[in-house]
């Protein structure tokens, strides 16, 4: 994004980044199109769309508030372990799961970001971390409740009554884009309101907010909750479409792996959180089937590449390429 | 009565072993993350990488335990100063998530070139045969390599305590710690300062990755799966503080020991819940300043 040359221009800018273009439409119709075109491929494009969820959730904090987390998988693992001891308790109706699920993380968020979000730099990592060990921790060590390292297995209820989930993907796919459609829409509304640009304000220069008289810690936490409740639902999606809550949700790996997506895409420009998760999810869906440890030289050594010479991430450099030739991205 | 002795006693020797690895390994992060304010999530890697000079040196080529680790030590250390110069230094002043971005993907790079070069099996170790057995000590019989593994530990924290306090090179790093900018302003070239410190804190590492297989294992996953202790030695600690990395290695070595001796079902539970209680009364860690 070019800086406005005139408060004129800056007005204009603030003024139109809430409309809708017609450029944002191409994810929505792509993700459509590839339902129909890929009918083989639905339980991996399920999945992906399941992660453009999460990477979303974590662009809110990371992004957009610019809190560098690296336990966000707390958040997704209890989305996906909350769903499922839901229905062992015999709530079985998918959506209310969901709607539970997302209280349930945005709690755990409450009370873990009420008291970490008061420190910053590496003690705001390693609090942040720690919440997500802890937890897998006693996912783990509770195996009468969450099946311990076997995961915890679960089937619920069909979709509406009618529409049960099937080993094709099918109604996963739809499912998962209807709910990743809802939470883009949310994202979306919050990044362009008043309290969206005051989280970016808290991102650049957070002693100004203060001054200003901003209550920083009351946004910061309100975003964090907001952020964790969406990680929470993209977590029980996972775990509702695949019929498992499974201890690697709850992982360092899941918390890294969200953050490479996110940042591979470009952080804090809401569809960098869209081709980051489509190009990590797909390239390791490929590579890994050749051999997991090829993958993992190559994640890293694009993740070296993209911090040295890619800071904005693959959307940030196709939209300059883009603003290059001329178009408005 | 006796009995209880007895548990005291292993669980505080076996802590305070395990406590000494995790001081040699972490004190080098502590000291880099203290000074250039650099997040090295690859931290891990260097031991894991001493670990395996020494490994290989000592079942290949029949080199002695000591000398291996010597050798780890000078090859982590040189190889350290490449990355250093390389790509870290490009990334000081950065964000916080730009290191550790930069630093994930180091890790996953290496665990990869472990697992091409040594396969992903864990690496089996042949200790001397003066480290096996126990020894008494007088009061109780103890294994020798714990006791050897304090001892080290030991003098490894004496010579780093004079080094530190007591050279003109101690105290150009203690001043740059404290202000970076005023040393600069003194005519200190820290960056070289930092080189140096690094390639010792990342041969330290070395060692210590070393000295802990016969206790830890090795294979590929190493950098990943003790990462998260090595922070936490950091974070308790204080960064920057060499007597903070002793004491926080020292006291999470005993609880963790502990914990894992009087209640397993709970795994490394007291850790974390350690670290949280510090890091919420002390932000910056026991010795750190903030």
């Amino acid at each position: 994004m070019s800086a406005p040359t005139s408060s004129a221009a800056a007005v204009a800018l603030l003024a139109g980044r809430h409309r809708w273009r017609p450029l944002e439409a191409l994810p929505w119709i792509l993700a459509v199109a590839a339902f129909f075109l890929f009918p083989e491929y639905r339980v991996l494009g399920s999945q992906v769309l399941i992660m453009i969820g999460f990477a979303l959730s974590l662009d809110l904090i990371l992004g957009y508030a610019g809190i560098v987390s690296l336990g966000h998988a707390a958040f997704f693992g209890t989305g996906a372990y909350t769903a499922g001891l839901l229905v062992n308790a015999g709530w079985t109706e998918p959506i209310s799961g969901l709607v539970i699920a997302a209280l349930t993380a945005a709690a755990i968020g409450l009370i873990s970001g009420w008291v970490i979000l008061r420190t910053h730099g590496l003690t705001l990592l390693m609090l942040t971390l720690a919440t997500t060990v802890i937890l897998q921790e006693i996912a783990n060590e509770k195996d009468e409740f969450t099946g311990g390292s076997d995961g915890l297995l679960f089937t619920v209820d069909p979709l509406f009554g009618q529409f049960a989930f099937d080993l094709e993907g099918n109604v996963a796919y739809l499912y998962a884009l209807a709910v990743v459609a809802i939470l883009f829409y949310v994202t979306r509304r919050i990044v362009n309101s008043s309290f969206g640009f005051s989280l970016t304000g808290i991102r650049e220069n957070t002693a100004r907010m203060h001054t200003v008289g901003m209550p920083v810690h009351r946004r910061l936490v309100t975003v964090y909750v907001i952020s964790a409740a969406m990680a929470g639902v993209a977590g029980a999606l996972l775990s509702q479409t695949t019929e498992i809550a499974a201890l690697n949700s709850l992982s360092f790996e899941r918390s890294g792996a969200v953050l490479i997506m996110l940042v591979l895409g470009g952080a804090g420009r809401l569809y960098g959180a869209f081709v980051g998760a489509a190009v990590y999810m797909i390239l390791e869906d490929r590579l890994a089937t050749i051999d997991p440890v090829y993958w993992l030289f190559w994640i890293g050594l694009v993740l070296v590449l993209v911090v040295l010479f890619a800071r904005r991430g693959l959307f940030g450099v196709l939209s300059d390429a883009v603003a290059k030739a001329g178009w408005r991205a | 009565m006796d009995y209880l002795l007895n548990v005291l006693f292993s669980i505080v020797f076996d802590g305070v072993a395990y406590g000494m690895i995790l001081f040699i390994i972490s004190v080098g992060l502590s000291i880099t993350m203290g000074l250039m304010g650099f997040v090295n999530l690859a931290h891990g890697a260097f031991a894991m990488a001493g670990g395996y000079v020494a490994v290989t040196l000592m079942n290949q080529a029949g080199v002695p335990f000591a000398l291996a680790l010597i050798a780890a030590f000078l090859a982590v250390a040189a190889f350290s100063v490449a990355f250093e110069r390389i790509l870290y230094a490009r990334l000081y002043g950065a964000g916080e998530l730009d290191q550790v971005l930069l630093t994930i993907g180091l890790v996953f790079m290496s665990i990869a070139a472990a697992t091409y070069i040594w396969g992903p099996s864990a690496q089996p170790i042949t200790l001397p045969a003066v480290l096996t057995g126990r020894i008494d000590l007088g009061i109780r019989e103890v294994p020798v390599y714990r006791l050897f593994m304090i001892v080290a530990g030991a003098v490894i924290m004496v010579a780093l305590w004079l080094g530190f306090e007591r050279t003109r090179f101690g105290a150009q790093i203690r001043a740059a710690v404290d202000n970076r900018r005023m040393t600069q302003s003194l005519g200190i070239n820290v960056d070289r300062l930092f080189t140096v410190t690094f390639a010792v804190g990342s041969g330290l590492a070395a060692v210590g990755g070393g000295l802990g297989v016969e206790i830890w294992g090795l294979d590929p996953d190493y950098p990943i799966e003790h990462l998260i202790i090595f922070l936490i030695v950091v974070a308790v600690g204080g960064l920057g503080s060499i007597k903070g990395a002793f004491v926080a290695a020292l006291l999470l070595g005993v609880i963790d020991n502990a914990g894992k001796y009087l209640l397993p079902e709970f795994g490394s539970f007291f850790i974390y819940v350690t670290m949280i209680a510090v890091l919420l009364l002390r932000p910056a860690g026991l010795f750190g300043r903030s």
